[in-house]
């Protein structure tokens, strides 16, 4: 199995050929991005002339730059939220066998099956009597109650596989739940915490359906609507409609690439049921 | 409770829940309930009332704005039964939802399989090969409903290899839209799934193959005989995240083909958005909502169930 030889060759280029059948849309994605407005040949040639022009049109008229700001924000803080009430929940769920706890948990886990199609209507009644539709303040409350059901799931799932060891001995050294839970468990739930990360990230970063209902309207925008009004805008201009999509996915590409070892790790690592 | 990969976990051995009970009392940490309030608050107020109202409203004739609605008992049900759109939406959504998670981890395991050899560039393709799940859904749509298009790249290349009398508008013919929409994200996820399954086949050790290629076993029979049962955990999660994301279906819809041509790719959940947002129909929208939350609660029990049991039989 360890030993490279011919077919492990002919396997090698068959796999390479694979992804670059998979990198196929990409090379068309840049190469349209770059092409001027006054360039028709087909969309596989590569483009004689390129050009940058498209970015700078696309960032100045599509607001690109605020939605950018708006998605940053609403994840950052989505997360941060998400994360903190997750674990803190997780960590009573997981250790106490009482009837409540129990009960609490077995709630939790029914939010994992209900889609959010059946909640996002009436809550966006609530939205609009509270005032929130139209900021990012609404997608940030409900996302941080949404990946709740989720993150509780792993936090538990994880902590009841922990050793109780060292939260007891921090109770005899006399250390209150809050210390033991601050200084003993949270450093212990670092690998869960990073799927954790991951995944609720990934998930509120590339969300559509959300900020489309309680963001409509409003100049407040997330890139994914930003992007879709951008295709709205400029039905037929792709190679303006390719700049917008390509400085979309930039940032998150970097990021990707950058953090590739820990996000896909992340990934891997869910668990779900 | 399925679970990838083992370094993740903490030692399950040694954790004193395990042994048998000691006979000394000792002091045992009972973290406070409180610590589960705030989730529990967000939770109630995002997730669990504005659920129980919804399903309220599924038994009502509200639009969405006027106070007064009356209360119709199962007459948005019934009407369902009788909306074509509707039958259609659900039908195209279970087609889907099932296509998707055939051919997406099909082809997943493949590649986890081709990865996870001696190749040199495994690495590379590993992170070259999930790159497209984490780009937004609806970037790559769009991306996708260009190159799709009558004059788009995927026809051109059939054209530059000679086989132009397979161009097609992809998105434009009833008979192709829907499949277009399941390829383009099978593309995004067939990655996605070949990870979940290489972290899988990493579990299995190498001493494990090595000593069935000494029994005697060929390739075929050491996977359908070692590497299977031990893939069970990797199957059990991809298959259920591919069906639920498959019925959940809207984004990639809503940019490639907004439901179209006709109501020829409509799931359920893009004609959810169009029934309360273009027509008014809340009541009906949210009733559509109900059924979309019953048929993924029995698909995900159901494979619950089926795969657990694999996976006890498996280990």
């Amino acid at each position: 199995m360890n030993r490279y030889r011919r077919r492990t060759l002919a396997l090698e280029l068959a796999m390479i050929a694979i992804a670059l059948v998979v990198g196929f849309p990409v090379y068309v994605l840049v190469n349209l991005a770059v092409r001027p407005a006054s360039d028709t040949s087909s969309p596989i040639t590569p483009t004689s002339s390129p050009t940058l022009d498209n970015f700078t049109q696309a960032w100045q008229q599509g607001a690109l730059g605020g939605a950018l700001g708006n998605s940053v924000l609403v994840t950052v803080c989505s997360v941060v939220i998400v994360l903190a009430v997750s674990s803190a929940a997780a960590y009573p769920l997981a250790r106490v066998a009482a009837r409540w706890s129990r009960g609490t948990y077995l709630m939790f886990l029914l939010g994992l099956v209900l889609p959010f199609q059946l909640a996002s209507l009436p809550l966006y009644q609530t939205m609009r009597d509270m005032g929130l539709l139209g900021t990012p303040w609404a997608l940030v409350l409900f996302y941080s109650g949404l990946q709740v059901p989720f993150t509780v799931f792993l936090y538990v799932g994880f902590l009841r596989a922990l050793p109780r060891d060292f939260e007891d001995a921090a109770l005899i050294d006399g250390c209150t739940s809050l210390q033991s839970f601050r200084y003993v468990v949270l450093p212990m739930l670092k690998p869960v915490t990073v799927t954790a990360l991951v995944l609720n990230a990934v998930a509120v970063w590339n969300d559509f359906f959300t900020p489309l209902l309680y963001l409509s309207g409003s100049a407040q925008q997330t890139m994914p609507v930003a992007i879709a009004g951008f295709v709205g805008q400029y039905v037929t201009d792709w190679n303006l409609i390719f700049a917008a999509l390509v400085t979309s996915i930039l940032p998150v590409l970097i990021v990707y690439f950058v953090l590739q070892r820990s996000i896909i790790n992340g990934f891997a690592g869910g668990l779900r049921g | 409770m399925a679970l990838a990969p083992h370094k993740q976990r903490p030692d399950r051995e040694r954790s004193p829940d395990a042994e048998p009970a000691p006979r000394v009392r000792r002091a045992r940490t009972t973290p406070p309930w409180w610590f589960a309030l705030p989730a529990l608050l967000l939770f109630t107020f995002v997730v669990l009332v504005p659920s129980a109202r919804g399903l309220y409203y599924a038994f009502t004739d509200w639009d969405g704005l006027d106070p007064h609605f009356s209360f119709v008992g199962l007459d948005n049900f019934s009407d369902m039964l009788r909306d074509p759109d509707a039958m259609q939406a659900i039908g195209h959504t279970l087609l889907i939802a099932v296509s998707i998670t055939v051919v997406q981890n099909g082809l997943g395991l493949l590649l986890a399989l081709g990865v996870n050899t001696a190749i040199k560039s495994r690495n590379l393709l590993r992170v070259f090969l999930f790159a497209p799940a984490v780009i937004t859904p609806i970037v790559t749509a769009y991306l996708w409903r260009n190159l799709l298009g009558p004059d788009g790249a995927v026809n051109s290349l059939w054209d530059a290899v000679g086989l132009g009398g397979l161009r097609q508008d992809w998105l434009g013919s009833p008979r192709l839209a829907l499949w277009a929409v399941v390829a383009v994200i099978v593309w995004q996820f067939a990655g996605y799934s070949m990870v979940i399954f290489l972290a899988g086949l990493q579990s299995v050790p190498k001493e494990v193959h090595e000593a069935a290629a000494i029994d005697g076993a060929g390739p075929v029979r050491r996977f359908w005989s070692v590497t299977r049962p031990l893939l069970a955990p990797a199957f059990t999660i991809n298959l259920m995240l591919s069906i639920i994301g498959g019925l959940k279906l809207f984004d990639q819809v809503y940019a490639l083909t907004g439901g179209g041509p006709g109501h020829a790719t409509d799931t359920i959940s893009t004609l959810i958005y169009k029934d309360a947002f273009t027509l008014g129909e809340f009541g009906y929208s949210i009733a559509l909502a109900v059924v979309l939350t019953i048929i993924v609660a029995v698909a995900s029990t159901g494979q619950y169930l089926v795969l657990s049991r694999n996976e006890r039989a498996a280990s």
